[in-house]
C-alpha cells in the first residue's frame, strides 16, 4: 500500500499539475495559432484569483466566481488582442513578445491598486471546505475537487478540440494560420476568440488556485515559468503535451521540493533547456520547419 | 553637429560635476542609472546590433555580482572587482552561448530565460552563496592606488567604465565585425549562404555582451556592497530589455537613457505616486506600438536630425 | 569529354515525406562550363539546387566538387569552397546599401571581420570587388541607395551581385529572370553573357530565349529525374522535352 506521505505528495503533485495545466493550455493554443509567447500569461492567472476574491467578496457564491472569473479575465483578454496584438501583426513576432512584458507591469500594478498589495486568502467553497482521508492520509477535499475539476476540463477541452467545427478550426488556425485565412475564415475572429479563451483558461486557473495559495500581486510572475516550461516540454500549440508536460512537471516540482530540496529547482530549468536543445517541438509538437 | 557635440559636453559636465552639485541620494541614484545603462547597453549590442533578444542576459550581471562580491572579500583589488567577473561572466557567455545559439527567435528568449532562472535556483538553494539573503558586506575594490570606498574615487571609476563602454561598443559597432553582426540581423540567411559563419559571429557577440555585463555587476555589487540571487531573474533581463527599448534599440546610448526613465520613474515617481510601475508598463507599451525607434528616435526627429 | 567534372552529382534522392523531388538524379558539370536546367514546375530543379548548396540533406547520394565529397558540410563551408548562389525569391538586405550589401559579400571569405575596433574602409580588397561587380551588373549609379528602395529588376540584378561578390569558382542561378519585362530580361541576358568564362555557371531558367542564348549543354529534370541532356539543338529537338512541357503553358 502506499504511504500515507507518498500518496498525499502525488495528489499535492496533481492539483499543482491541474492549475498549470489550465494555464498552458492557453499559452500553447495561444503560440500555436498567433505565434506569440505571451509573457503576461502569469498575469491572466492572477487576474482571475483577484476576480474570483472580488465575486466572492460580492456574492458569498464561490462557484458564481468559477463562472464570472474567467468570463471577466476573457474579456480582459479579447480586449488586450484587440487594442494592442493586432496592430502588431505585421511586425515581428518578438515585437508581440516584448509587448506582453510591459503588460506584466501593468496588470500587477491595476491589481495592486485596487486590491493593495497584501496576500488576500479566498476560503474554498463550504462543499469542499472540509479534509478527507484516503490510504491514510488526510488530504483536503478541495484539492480532490480540483484533481476531478482538471480531469473534467481535459476531457471537455480534447472535445471541444478535435471533434467540434470550431475545434477544426483552431487546430487548422495552430497548423497554419495563412491557409486558414485563405479558406474564408475570419482570421482575425479566431485569433481574438482564441486569445481570450486562453485568457479565460488562465483565469479559470487563478481563480481555482485561490484557496490553496491565496492572492497576491506578484503571483503571476512564479508561475509563468514553469508554465513555459510545461509548454516547451509539451510541445508548442499541443492540447496533449499540455496535459502530459504539466502532469509530468507537476510531479517533478513537488516531489524535487521533498526528495532534492537542494537540486529540485535546477532540475525543472535543466530539463527546459535539453529539451530545447535536443527536441525543440517537445514532446507532442510538430516539428519545426 | 556642433549643437549635438555641445550638448553632449554640457551633459557630460553636469555628470562629471553632479557630486559636488548634489547629495548622497541623488548620487547613487546617478550611479544606479550609469551602471543598469552599461547593463542594458551590453544588452543593445545584442539585441540592437546583432539582432538576438534575450531574456537571460542577467545571469551575466550575476555572474559579474557574485564573483566580484566572493572575490573583493578576499582581495579587493583590480583583479577581484574587474577582471575576473569580466573573464567568469565571459565563460559563462560562453558556455550558455554556445547551446543557446543553436536556436533564435522565441526558442532563443525561452532557453536564455532557462539558463538565467537555472541560475537562480543555484544560487538561491546553495548554503555557501549566502542562500536566499545572497552575499552582504562586500567591500569596494582598490584600483591604481585609490580605494574606491571614498566617494569620488568610486565616482570617477564609473564615469571611466561607461565612457570606456561607450567608446568600446561605438567602435565594435562600426567595425567589420560590427557590419558582419547587421548583416546578420538584416539576413541571416544570406550572410550563411555567402560564406560567413554566422553562428561563431553571434557567439562572439554573446561573450562580448557577457563580459560587458559581468562588469556592470560587479561595479552594481560594489556599488551596494551586496548581491542576491534575485540578480539572476528572468524579469531583471525583462528590466533591461525595458531600458533598451525605451530608449531606442540599436542606438547604444539610448540605452543609458532608458536607463535613466526606468530608475527615475521607479525612484521620483513613486515619491508622488505609488503607481510607477503601471506609468512604466503603460509607457513601455506605448513605445513599442508607436515609438519603436524609442527616446533617441524620438529626440532625432524633434532635433531634426536624419536618423 | 576527359577532364574531370567541377561538380559531380551521384545518384542523388531526396524525399518530402511521399514525395520525390528528387529520384537518383546523377549529373556532370565540366570546368568553365554554362550549363542550364530546365523543366516544368516540380520538377524538383530548385530542390537540386538547395541540396549542392547544403540548404537541404540529400536523402541518398552525394555532391562532388572538385573531387571532394561536400554532402554534408554546413552550408556556409559550401560557400567557402566557391559554391554561391542567387535565389529564387529576392533575398538581399533591403535596409543596408547597395554598396554594403556587395561589400559583405566579398568580404564574406577574407578574414578581416573579425576586427572588432577598425574601420570598415581599411579593408581595400572587398570595397574594390565590390564596386567591379556593382560595374558588372549594371547597378553603379545606385551604390548608395538602401537595396529596399531598388526596382524589382535592380533587385534581381542585385541578387546576383552578390552571389557574384563572394568570387565563385562555381555559380548558381535560380531563374535570375524571374518576374522580369523584355527589357529587363535582354539586359539580364547580357549581363550574364559578359560574365568572365572562368566561372562555372548552373542556371535554372524558364526563358528558353535566355537558356539558349546562355548555354553550352543543357539537363532537363522531369518529376525529379534528367530525362536527357545535350546540346541546345538537340534538346530542343527532342520531342520528348516538348512533351513534357505541353500542358504546362510555360515559355
Amino acid at each position: 500500500m502506499f504511504a500515507p506521505d507518498l500518496f498525499s505528495q502525488a495528489l499535492n503533485g496533481l492539483s499543482y499539475g491541474v492549475l498549470l495545466f489550465l494555464l498552458s493550455v492557453g499559452l500553447t493554443l495561444i503560440f500555436g495559432m498567433l505565434d506569440v509567447v505571451n509573457l503576461a500569461h502569469g498575469s491572466f492567472y492572477m487576474l482571475g484569483a483577484y476576480a474570483g476574491l472580488a465575486t466572492i467578496a460580492l456574492s458569498g457564491n464561490y462557484w458564481l466566481a468559477l463562472l464570472a472569473a474567467p468570463l471577466a479575465v476573457g474579456v480582459i483578454g479579447a480586449l488586450m488582442e484587440i487594442a494592442v496584438l493586432r496592430p502588431l501583426y505585421r511586425r515581428d513576432p518578438l515585437d508581440q513578445v516584448l509587448l506582453t512584458f510591459g503588460f506584466i507591469y501593468l496588470f500587477e500594478d491595476l491589481v495592486k491598486w485596487i486590491w493593495g498589495g497584501r496576500i488576500r486568502s479566498i476560503p474554498p467553497p463550504d462543499l469542499f471546505a472540509g479534509s478527507v482521508t484516503i490510504f491514510g492520509a488526510t488530504v483536503p477535499s478541495y484539492r480532490l475537487f480540483v484533481i476531478v475539476f482538471g480531469l473534467v476540463m481535459a476531457v471537455a477541452l480534447f472535445l471541444l478540440i478535435e471533434r467540434t467545427r470550431l475545434g477544426a478550426i483552431i487546430r487548422a488556425g495552430v497548423y497554419d494560420a495563412e491557409m486558414t485565412a485563405g479558406m474564408g475564415i475570419n482570421v482575425p475572429l479566431v485569433f481574438t476568440g482564441v486569445f481570450a479563451f486562453g485568457a479565460a483558461l488562465g483565469g479559470l486557473s487563478g481563480v481555482i488556485a485561490g484557496p490553496i495559495q491565496s492572492a497576491a500581486p506578484p503571483m503571476g510572475a512564479g508561475i509563468l515559468v514553469p508554465a513555459l516550461i510545461v509548454v516547451v516540454v509539451g510541445g508548442l500549440g499541443s492540447l496533449k503535451g499540455s496535459l502530459a508536460g504539466s502532469l509530468i512537471i507537476g510531479q517533478a516540482e513537488t516531489f524535487g521540493k521533498v526528495w532534492l530540496p537542494g537540486a529540485s529547482m535546477v532540475m525543472i530549468y535543466v530539463v527546459m533547456a535539453l529539451v530545447v536543445l535536443l527536441r525543440p517541438h517537445g514532446l507532442f509538437g510538430r516539428p519545426l520547419k | 553637429m556642433t549643437l549635438r557635440l555641445l550638448a553632449g559636453a554640457v551633459v557630460v559636465a553636469f555628470v562629471a560635476a553632479f557630486p559636488a552639485l548634489a547629495g548622497n541620494y541623488p548620487v547613487k541614484l546617478l550611479h544606479e542609472i550609469l551602471i543598469w545603462g552599461i547593463f542594458a547597453m551590453s544588452l543593445d549590442l545584442l539585441m540592437g546590433y546583432a539582432g538576438m533578444v534575450s531574456f537571460g542576459h542577467s545571469a551575466f550581471w550575476g555572474i559579474g555580482g557574485y564573483v566580484a562580491a566572493l572575490a573583493l572579500k578576499q582581495s579587493p583589488g583590480l583583479v577581484s572587482g574587474f577582471v575576473l567577473p569580466a573573464l567568469v561572466a565571459a565563460l559563462g557567455a560562453l558556455v550558455i552561448g554556445y547551446f543557446s545559439i543553436r536556436v533564435s527567435g522565441v526558442y532563443f528568449i525561452m532557453l536564455t530565460l532557462a539558463f538565467s532562472q537555472m541560475f537562480y535556483a543555484l544560487t538561491f538553494q546553495s548554503a555557501w552563496l549566502g542562500a536566499e539573503d545572497g552575499i552582504v558586506g562586500v567591500p569596494r575594490a582598490r584600483v591604481f592606488g585609490a580605494d574606491l570606498t571614498a566617494a569620488t574615487p568610486f565616482h570617477v571609476c564609473v564615469l571611466v567604465v561607461v565612457a570606456a563602454t561607450i567608446v568600446v561598443l561605438w567602435r565594435v559597432v562600426r567595425s567589420p565585425f560590427g557590419h558582419v553582426l547587421a548583416g546578420i540581423h538584416e539576413n541571416e540567411n544570406r550572410m550563411q549562404a555567402v560564406g560567413y559563419p554566422v553562428a561563431r559571429y553571434k557567439l562572439l557577440a554573446f561573450v562580448i555582451a557577457g563580459a560587458v555585463a559581468g562588469v556592470a555587476g560587479s561595479l552594481y555589487t560594489q556599488l551596494v556592497g551586496s548581491i542576491t540571487p534575485d540578480a539572476f531573474l528572468w524579469t531583471t533581463s525583462g528590466e533591461a530589455l525595458l531600458m533598451v527599448i525605451i530608449g531606442g534599440t540599436g542606438t547604444l546610448g539610448g540605452a543609458v537613457l532608458g536607463a535613466a526613465a526606468f530608475i527615475l520613474l521607479q525612484s521620483l515617481v513613486s515619491t508622488y505616486t505609488e503607481r510607477w510601475m503601471l506609468i512604466l508598463g503603460l509607457t513601455f507599451i506605448l513605445f513599442v506600438l508607436f515609438a519603436p525607434g524609442g527616446l533617441v528616435g524620438a529626440l532625432r526627429g524633434r532635433v531634426g536630425i536624419r536618423g | 569529354m576527359t577532364a574531370p567534372a567541377l561538380l559531380a552529382i551521384e545518384d542523388l534522392s531526396r524525399s518530402f515525406g511521399a514525395l520525390r523531388a528528387l529520384n537518383g538524379v546523377s549529373l556532370a558539370v565540366g570546368r568553365h562550363e554554362r550549363r542550364a536546367i530546365i523543366g516544368p514546375n516540380g520538377a524538383g530543379k530548385t530542390t537540386l539546387f538547395n541540396v549542392i548548396t547544403g540548404d537541404l540533406a540529400p536523402s541518398a547520394g552525394r555532391v562532388v566538387f572538385e573531387g571532394a565529397a561536400i554532402t554534408a558540410l554546413p552550408r556556409h563551408q559550401i560557400a567557402r569552397r566557391g559554391i554561391s548562389r542567387s535565389f529564387q525569391r529576392t533575398n538581399v538586405f533591403p535596409r543596408l546599401s547597395v554598396l554594403e550589401n556587395l561589400r559583405l559579400a566579398a568580404a564574406a571569405t577574407g578574414r578581416g571581420s573579425y576586427d572588432m575596433l577598425g574601420s570598415v574602409s581599411r579593408l581595400a580588397a572587398p570595397l574594390a570587388r565590390a564596386r567591379e561587380v556593382a560595374e558588372a551588373v549594371g547597378l553603379v549609379e545606385r551604390l548608395a541607395e538602401p537595396a529596399g528602395r531598388l526596382s524589382y529588376g535592380e533587385q534581381r540584378q542585385l541578387e546576383v551581385g552578390i552571389a557574384l561578390a563572394t568570387g565563385p569558382k562555381l555559380l548558381l542561378l535560380d531563374e535570375p529572370t524571374a518576374g522580369m519585362s523584355p527589357e529587363e530580361t535582354a539586359r539580364m541576358t547580357r549581363l550574364l553573357m559578359a560574365l568572365p568564362r572562368e566561372i562555372t555557371l548552373l542556371i535554372i531558367e524558364h526563358d528558353m530565349d535566355v537558356v539558349f542564348s546562355l548555354a553550352d549543354q543543357i539537363s532537363v529534370l522531369h518529376h525529379g529525374e534528367v530525362l536527357t541532356e545535350g546540346a541546345p539543338d538537340s534538346v530542343r529537338a527532342d520531342p520528348r522535352v516538348y512533351e513534357v512541357y505541353l500542358g504546362t503553358g510555360d515559355e
